[in-house]
């Protein structure tokens, strides 16, 4: 369970989130969605723990633990996973050593044994297949000369791989052609169960089509306004945030 | 940002104890008297028994050296070297072979242990009568030629190169076996004259590694030495000479650490490779000696002149470093492309932390027709760092239809260390091309980001992004040099990030 409470937090100075109160329970996957700029990249780096990114008050936990005590490898390998919105570029770094040592790290972090370079190939190249990735993104740079929805199936790949409890996916649908945002779909579904939940920011009612959320948040100013079931996003998609915000 | 003070103090505190082979080993030691003068140079030539020419030759280095100055051009700083208090000669005194591990003087077999050198290397090393015939299951056999200050303790694998043909000894003992081959070489690539530091090796060289292919040999294993500084205040003045005969091909490896000292050490070594026709030398160094501590003192002073003549059509010298260790590095592996067709390499990564300095790179001289050069480098700098690449593409008016690329690349980490590229181009011929690049880029904060939201910490996050950086020289090096070489690039960046 994830569960954020009167969360502020300040970037350079300026306050961006505003005393957001959020709760996640396990097996559930909750969508987020505002207008632009109203702070919801910020809350997932506030919540993964970038460096700029300062909490002024508030608390945020997942399944007890408070993650804004520890560090963002820490967090990783409490099971909180981010795919980012721009998604980085490693130049030089192939993706399966990326991948491979994060793999590591995170299993290391929970004690568990590290997965030989063959142990991993056969994960990778079968996660790899189920999104309909060409194999030799696994020897190019991470996300280097990727197109941007490459990227965004890059960063899927990565949390099939990573099998995080929390995972925050930032307009992972934005770029996507109309099949792959099936396939990233059915790769986020696939992962639902009672010990995963999930955070999906989204602008589009499009993708909570495939992905049917339990809950839907509408962040404005760094302030969730209203929350609902599904139901609200159709709500948004036909009348604007003016209006619900003014409904609420 | 606070954030910067803090781990540049961390930086600070992990340097200082860091350094992981920082340790001394007590052999008995032969010393010759500190100092430098004719006498110690007859004395270091009567110790290793040498033939009349050599002393010679030594002297008329000696008498050239006395006359040069210390060049001030690099951009290095350092205080002034004393160069009459220094030993120039010391041997550890059981070189003999043993007939066990056990009658090894067991502060070698520390050293070695220290080293992370396997037993049966360290068996190898060590001069184990018997130990080497047969290479370890499994791997690609390497042959090593361990130069314990100042005289190769042992020389291996020496019956498996004998079948081939190939020489692979100390230089002395090349002296004493070989003597027409080294008078034949010797000072042809690097002349005694040649600069500072190369004059005041020829004077007072101890040991070093001598390889003869002959003509038409593949060499079947990597040849190796491991260099280690030992004794107090005994400057190193290692002299390798390799001579690859027309179509022969050998890869040569040089690796080395040194223990944690108090005082520099100025360690000025002479690298001489010739290649034939036809002939492919590549050479690779992996070097980690101390750097000194987080404020810069204590570590070693690296003035090393290396340089490969392609004497002949098609021939090839290819030079790859990883240079993470020493003070002060001063060294430009040179490729002088005689032959036409000739090929020179240069693959370099260089990375300066703390108060470390290097001023390095390569010269590329193109004499023959169609000669061919590439020179990638990458420069890493933390810390207070100060990194320079300084290289000489020169095109003569006979090279026609030469080529040049040149690509140097800087990665800075924090605001305190610095970056400098300085490419000379003397281009005299109209049909050469030569093309040069340049980048100079930080650790992003959100790369750094990205790598920790997957559950790298931040060490492994800067070791795997400045990986990703050397990848182009990296994959240069032999599979076993670029497994050791990864990890030092890690450590000597630990918690360098601002
Ligand atoms: N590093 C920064 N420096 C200054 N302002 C910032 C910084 N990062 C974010 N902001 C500001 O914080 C506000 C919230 O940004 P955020 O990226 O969280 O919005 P968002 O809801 O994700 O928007 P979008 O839908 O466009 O992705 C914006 O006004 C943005 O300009
Ligand atoms: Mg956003």
């Amino acid at each position: 369970m994830l569960r954020i409470e009167g969360l502020t937090a300040e970037v350079e100075g300026k306050p961006i989130l505003n005393g957001v109160d959020l709760e996640v329970p396990s097996g559930e996957v909750h969508a987020i969605m505002g207008p632009n700029g109203s702070g919801k990249s910020t809350l997932s780096y506030v919540l993964a723990g970038r460096e700029g990114y300062v909490v002024t008050g508030g608390s945020a936990t997942f399944n007890g633990v408070d993650i804004l005590a520890i560090e963002p490898e820490e967090r990783a390998a409490a099971g909180l996973f981010l795919a980012f919105q721009y998604p980085v570029e490693l130049p030089g770094v192939g993706n399966a050593t990326f991948l491979r040592t994060a793999l590591n790290a995170q299993r290391r972090a929970k004690g568990e044994s590290e997965l030989d370079a063959m142990q991993f190939l056969k994960l990778a190249r079968e996660r790899m297949k189920a999104l309909s990735m060409p194999e030799d993104m696994l020897k190019r740079g991470v996300n280097v000369g990727f197109s941007g929805g490459e990227k965004k199936r890059n960063e899927i790949l990565q949390m099939a791989m990573l099998k995080p409890a929390l995972a925050i996916l930032d307009e992972t649908d934005s770029g996507l052609d109309i099949d792959a945002l099936k396939i990233v779909s059915d790769g986020v579904n696939a992962m639902r169960g009672p010990d995963f939940s999930a955070l999906v920011i989204t602008h589009y009612q499009r993708l909570l089509d495939y992905i049917v959320p339990d809950r839907v948040h509408v962040l404005i100013s760094g302030r969730i306004v209203r929350s609902g079931g599904p139901e609200l996003a159709q709500e948004l998609e036909a009348q604007g945030y003016a209006a619900v915000q003014a409904a609420a | 940002m606070p954030a910067v003070t803090e781990t540049i103090e961390a930086v600070q505190s992990v340097t200082e104890s860091g350094y992981k082979w920082g340790f001394e080993t007590d052999i008995e030691m032969e010393f010759a008297p500190k100092g430098l003068n004719e006498d110690i140079v007859r004395f270091i030539s009567a110790k290793k028994n040498e033939p009349e020419w050599l002393l010679e030759w030594r002297l008329r280095a000696f008498a050239a050296w006395k006359a040069m100055e210390e060049p001030t051009w690099a951009a290095v700083k350092y205080p002034p070297i004393d160069y009459q208090d220094a030993y120039y000669y010391a041997a550890p005194k059981h070189t003999k072979g043993p007939k066990s591990l056990d009658e090894v003087d067991p502060e070698l077999l520390k050293t070695y242990a220290k080293l992370g050198i396997p037993l049966r290397e360290q068996e190898i090393l060590a001069g184990v009568e018997g130990a080497g015939s047969t290479p370890a299951e499994g791997r690609m056999p390497v042959a090593v030629d361990a130069v314990f200050d100042s005289v190769s303790v042992a020389t291996t694998f020496k019956d498996r190169l004998e079948k081939e043909g190939i020489i692979f000894c100390s230089i002395s003992e090349a002296v004493q076996k070989h003597p027409e081959l080294v008078r034949k070489y010797l000072g042809t690539v690097v002349p005694q004259g040649d600069n500072f530091f190369a004059a005041l090796n020829s004077a007072v060289f101890t040991d070093g590694s001598f390889v003869y292919i002959p003509k038409g040999v593949r060499c079947p294993m990597e040849l190796s030495t491991y260099f280690r500084i030992n004794a107090k205040s005994t400057g190193q003045f290692e002299r390798t000479l390799i001579i690859a005969d027309a179509g022969s091909h050998v890869s040569y490896l040089e690796g080395c650490t040194a223990p944690m000292r108090d005082e520099n050490q100025l360690h000025a070594a002479v690298v001489e490779l010739v290649a034939m026709d036809d002939a492919t030398i590549k050479y690779s160094t992996v070097q980690n000696w101390y750097p000194g501590d987080a404020e810069g003192k204590g570590g070693i002073y690296n003035f090393v002149t290396k340089r490969g003549a392609c004497r002949g059509a098609r021939s090839k010298i290819s030079w790859t470093q990883v240079e993470t260790g020493s003070a002060i590095t001063w060294k430009y592996p040179s490729c002088i492309l005689q032959g036409a067709d000739s090929v020179g390499e240069f693959y370099s990564v260089a990375i300066t932390n703390n108060y470390q300095q290097a001023d390095t790179g390569t010269k590329m001289f193109h004499i023959g027709p169609r000669t061919t050069s590439t020179i990638v480098s990458k420069g890493i700098s933390a810390g207070h760092g100060q990194n320079t690449y300084r290289g000489l593409v020169r095109i003569g008016a006979k090279a026609t239809g030469a080529r040049n690329f040149t690509q140097c690349d800087s990665l800075l980490i924090g605001d305190l260390c610095g970056a400098h590229t300085v490419p000379y181009i003397e281009n005299r011929c109209m049909s050469a091309k030569v093309e040069h690049e340049a980048t100079t880029s930080r650790i992003a904060e959100d790369q750094l980001f990205y790598c920790r939201q997957r559950g790298l910490t931040e060490e492994e996050a800067v070791g795997l992004i400045v990986n990703g950086f050397c990848r182009e020289v990296l994959k240069e090096l032999p599979m076993e040099f670029a497994v050791e070489a990864q990890k030092l690039l890690q450590i000597s960046l630990e918690g360098s990030v601002g």
